[in-house]
């Protein structure tokens, strides 16, 4: 290093030592280490360095592509029932049939040395392939835990955020409406409406799209929507309100940052992991309750399946055909365990205030 | 108790009052929203009959009238005539059903207190080691499973393949599956309760101090970290009961007892509309009472607890 002359006080003379190119030696002090790491980065490396909830990823991974991609090629469709063709008497012999047996016109089929995809569960009462159906059922009710947490967020995103953000008379106003929808027993209110909503929507959604979805399921998305949201503004509000209060939000502001800025670079990015986790481990509430309703009977229209509505036709023939109460029941089991592993292990990778 | 605290629990008794108010409105008129009220769909009446049913249960008259009635009805625990059930008060098929049914749920909530406490006393003392481990996968496990799937499961393994015990569940040997289907939910939320406060207890400083002065290891952890670690429970209670109540509506179905939830759900099925409204309004003002209270204990039992 060349040696730094002190110059005179005061002088207002340029020290010409300050311009001389810096040695390899100084440069050694700019060069990085390592690669800057974000925050979703390092999260990222957490969640896979957890054991237990990189399993449970994966596993809820290979449950929803295979339940969405196997339908497309599998040979048999959910509602088909196997025994009835047009034109001929119902071929009772694909009724009930035991996992890998084949029905009368199946085996003549295979007799004569054509090759016959095999029903890997066997079929059910009416002549259905099982598995397509538990394939089928897992589909559904993955999208009504998905989209029913999703209506959750959007609700009560807004409603938090207008109470956190509007503050008093509003908040107040909010706070103990969701006080009272907080302390309402939810599950004997979601049967209340369910119940009701099914007759009243159903005619009123004949021939349009929605009928597809089937009056059932909306009326569960409509329940979700009135009584769920509430904890999820409870959690908003709370964060806005945490977060409006920090050091380093007054310091974007002493320095002159704009509200939308503010909001993008401060507020969002400190609370979505807050959010995305809550909405993570509604899911499997939502599956929770979509099974106990269909088990009730007040889940999705027939014939379209659901994992609760499966295990629910099952009982009847228990006592012959356990295992088509055992598959959907390991399945609904693996998906809520896998959404809770995974959720617990996002909040542990994500949420940098829990860091130990 | 300072006055903070009462006017906490002043607070929470009023907030329970507008809950239950609130359970009965919606009710209500959720109720008289279904199209064509509740006698379509029976066997074809004339008008002048379903005229005459109406009157005879008062659904002829303005809504905000039957509203204010009911309401009135509804604080004398009177829900009215089953309309499928003739010639049954409402309120006698809950009394019936719920002798039943709370003998159910007070068993299975007692045996999950009780596990539940002691599974998690065992795990938090033996933190890390294989015991530990073993009832955390297994408590997983159990909270993962919907109770109708327990139940279903259990009901095929000692009830239909073992017959150890009989698949109905109207006789005492019967009530044995439903209250197990019942209690392990909670037990495992218990037990994972229990261990992860009774690990924070044991980190306290009067736990060390208590060590220091040479106290003994039992008396430690039943003088001192199991009384204290059993708060945290206590709000348990409410959300358990409900989960209980809700819980019986399918293990009373599966198993065949013949009480509340049982009724609940055969009213649903069978459109009874007055059975559907006492039962809910009943069961929720039950779990919204025992939510209350289990919050007010805690407020009581621990002083620490700051008020809002």
């Amino acid at each position: 290093m060349t040696e730094k002359k002190f110059p005179a006080p005061l002088s207002m003379h340029v020290d010409l030592n300050d311009f001389i190119p810096a040695t390899d030696e100084e440069k050694e002090y700019l060069v990085q280490m390592r690669p800057s790491s974000t925050f979703f980065k390092d999260g990222v490396k957490r969640l896979i360095k957890n054991k237990v909830a990189f399993i449970s990823l994966i596993v809820i991974v290979l449950i929803t592509i295979a339940s969405i991609v196997i339908p497309l090629f599998w040979p048999y469709s959910y509602d088909n029932q196997l025994g009835v063709q047009p034109g001929k008497p119902v071929d009772a012999s694909y009724n009930n049939l035991k996992p890998f047996e084949y029905g009368r016109t199946e085996q003549a089929q295979i007799e004569a040395g054509e090759k016959v995809f095999p029903h890997i569960f066997g079929t059910d009462s009416a002549g259905r392939d099982y598995f397509i159906r538990v394939v089928y059922g897992t589909r559904i009710s993955l999208a009504v835990g998905f989209f029913a947490s999703i209506i959750v967020l959007v609700i009560g995103m807004t409603m938090g955020s207008i109470a956190g953000y509007l503050g008093g008379k509003v908040d107040l106003i909010i706070m103990r409406i969701v006080d009272v929808i907080y302390s309402l027993p939810d599950m004997l209110m979601v049967i209340l409406l369910a119940a009701v909503m099914n007759q009243r929507i159903g005619p009123m959604i004949e021939g349009t799209v929605l009928a597809k979805i089937g009056a059932n399921i909306l009326s569960l998305f409509i329940t979700f929507a009135l009584l769920y949201w509430v904890s999820m503004s409870r959690l908003i509000r709370g964060q806005i309100l945490s977060l409006r209060e920090q050091e380093y939000v007054l310091a974007a502001q002493a320095t002159g940052a704009k509200g939308t800025w503010i909001i993008t670079k401060h507020l969002i990015p400190n609370s979505i992991s807050v959010v995305i986790i809550s909405t993570a481990l509604q899911i499997p509430n939502a599956i929770f309750t979509e099974s106990f309703l269909s088990f009730l009977g007040l889940g999705v229209n027939a014939p379209m399946p659901s994992l609760g509505s499966l295990a629910s036709d099952a009982l009847n023939g228990m006592t012959t055909y356990p295992y088509r109460l055992v598959i959907p029941a390991i399945v609904i089991s693996l998906i809520v365990l896998g959404l809770n592993l995974l959720g617990d292990g996002l909040r542990d990778a994500f949420d940098p205030k829990l860091n130990k | 108790m300072n006055s903070k605290t009462l006017l906490y629990i002043l607070k929470r008794i009023i907030l329970a009052i507008i809950t239950v108010w609130v359970v009965i409105t919606v009710t209500f008129f959720v109720m008289h929203a279904v199209p064509g009220g509740p006698f379509v769909g029976e066997k074809a009446t004339s008008p002048a009959a379903m005229a005459q049913l109406e009157a005879k249960y008062g659904l002829d008259k303005p809504l905000m009238e039957q509203y204010v009635t009911y309401l009135k009805d509804a604080v004398h625990l009177d829900f009215g005539p089953s309309l499928k059930q003739r010639g049954r008060q409402v309120t006698d098929i809950i009394m019936d059903g719920m002798k039943t049914s709370a003998k159910l749920g007070i068993i299975a909530a007692f045996s999950a207190l009780i596990v539940g406490v002691i599974l998690g006393s065992v795990a938090a003392l033996r933190r890390n080691k294989f015991i530990d481990k073993l009832i955390m996968v297994i408590t997983t496990a159990f909270v993962s499973m919907p109770s109708f799937i327990i139940g279903s499961l259990l009901l095929i393994v000692f009830a239909i393949k073992l017959m150890i015990v009989p698949a109905n569940g109207s006789t005492p040997q019967g009530l044995i599956l439903p209250i197990i289907t019942l209690s392990l939910y909670p037990m495992a939320y218990i037990t994972r309760l229990t261990r992860s406060s009774m690990l924070d207890v044991l980190g306290q400083d009067y736990i060390r101090t208590a060590k220091a002065k040479g106290v003994s290891g039992p008396k430690i952890i039943f003088g001192h970290a199991l009384k204290n670690s059993l708060i945290p429970v206590i709000t348990y209670f409410g959300p358990m009961l409900a989960y209980i109540v809700t819980g019986s509506l399918v293990v009373e179905q599966i198993f065949a007892v013949p009480g509340i939830g049982r009724a609940f759900v055969n009213s649903i099925t069978g459109r009874d509309y007055t059975l559907i409204m006492g039962t809910t309004i009943i069961l929720a003002t039950l779990i919204v009472i025992m939510n209350l209270v289990s919050d007010i204990m805690y407020k009581i039992v621990d002083p620490r607890i700051t008020l809002e």
